[in-house]
């Protein structure tokens, strides 16, 4: 079976990109294994403390709490693009693997189709 | 088992997607520049290029998105210019497609 | 070899719906077949049926549309995308009480099912983003 791997590159609310990125994942992740990967200011769709209620937007950095529950286990970010961001993955409101270069590169080998939002 | 990666651009260099892309382009891949990104392939932005040309990592742009932005003799050498069938051709080739925008 | 395209971007803003065309044209000239072109976020701005662009400029719509009866290319609109966007086909403008819809064949509306079950039966997929 094939495996998608997910990369969230967009901060939240700019742009729906995330909270459709994150619609697709939940709706891949019924069928198939899928991974997800924050990059470059994809990481600020998770920090902490996000209130959105007086944007008139949804806020949906809670909904990557329900990931578990739709057994999306496989979660990731970059370490170089964390501290370029003066983050750790404390911040974040769910626990994410921080990995180098090198392994992103795998990551990204080792999945038979990325989807990027 | 690694997968041989295609990666397109399709944003202006001064993007720091580009940067990821090419943080994240390795050795057995290659790369398509299309609609703004051909821009990364001028003088002026070239020398981003330089690492991956050096890894013998080929590199390819758009023959229209050139051509429409008055770029056909302002490429850096050590790139190839394609058409849209090549960019099919080399989706194929390659086992995944993986687009930075 | 089977593709699925997956379009983002919307007509006249960005280049990357015109990009897709030429690409899914290309697709369609090199041998390959086209499993799926898949519309979502902005993307779905390309199934407006009642776009209506100068005439010295080249109607996206339209293309899509030939391009689909030509060559039996299903376009597949995503309805989460959509229906926040107002883009809608007859019986969701029905479901949701508007005036009228804006969109019918050849594009659909379908769910993001779709867009996996793309991403799993093409043996490749190539995204067109903003």
């Amino acid at each position: 079976m094939k495996r998608i791997l997910f990369v969230q590159s967009r901060a939240p609310y700019g742009t729906l990109s995330g909270q459709e990125g994150l619609d697709a994942l939940l709706m891949g992740s019924a069928f198939v294994e899928c991974a997800l990967l924050f990059l470059g200011d994809g990481i600020y769709q998770l920090l902490s403390n996000q209130d959105a209620a007086a944007l008139g937007l949804k806020d949906y950095s809670v909904s990557f709490g329900a990931l578990k529950d739709y057994g999306v286990q496989n979660l990731y970010c970059s370490e170089s693009d964390l501290q370029h961001r003066v983050l750790e993955t404390d911040d974040l409101v769910i626990p994410v693997t921080a990995l180098d270069d090198a392994a992103i590169r795998e990551l990204m080998a080792s999945h038979d189709v990325i989807l990027s939002f | 088992m690694a997968a041989k990666i295609l990666h397109t651009f399709n944003k202006s260099p001064i993007s720091p997607v580009l940067d990821s892309c090419l943080r994240f382009t390795g050795e057995d891949d290659a790369l398509v520049l299309l609609e703004d990104g051909v821009y990364t392939a001028t003088a002026a932005w070239g020398v981003k290029l330089d690492e991956l040309i050096d890894a013998g990592v080929p590199v390819y742009v758009i023959k229209i998105d050139v051509d429409a932005r008055g770029l056909a003799n302002r490429l850096i050498e050590d790139v190839q210019v394609i058409e849209y069938d090549g960019f099919v051709d080399l989706c194929a080739n390659y086992e995944v497609v993986k687009s930075w925008f | 070899m089977k593709f699925a395209i997956l379009v983002y971007g919307p007509p006249y803003t960005y280049q990357a719906a015109h990009s897709a065309l030429h690409f899914a044209r290309a697709v369609t000239e090199s041998g390959h077949q086209i499993y799926r072109i898949f519309f979502y976020h902005d993307g779905v701005y390309n199934a407006n049926a009642l776009i209506a662009p100068p005439q010295d400029e080249t109607d996206i719509h339209a293309q899509w549309t030939t391009l689909a009866q030509e060559h039996d290319v299903e376009l597949i609109v995503c309805i989460a995308s959509s229906l926040r966007r107002g883009i809608l086909d007859e019986t969701e403008a029905d479901r949701y009480e508007k005036s009228a819809g804006n969109i019918g064949k050849p594009f659909e509306i379908s769910g993001l099912g779709q867009l996996i079950d793309a991403s799993i039966n093409a043996d490749r997929v190539v995204t067109f983003g903003v």
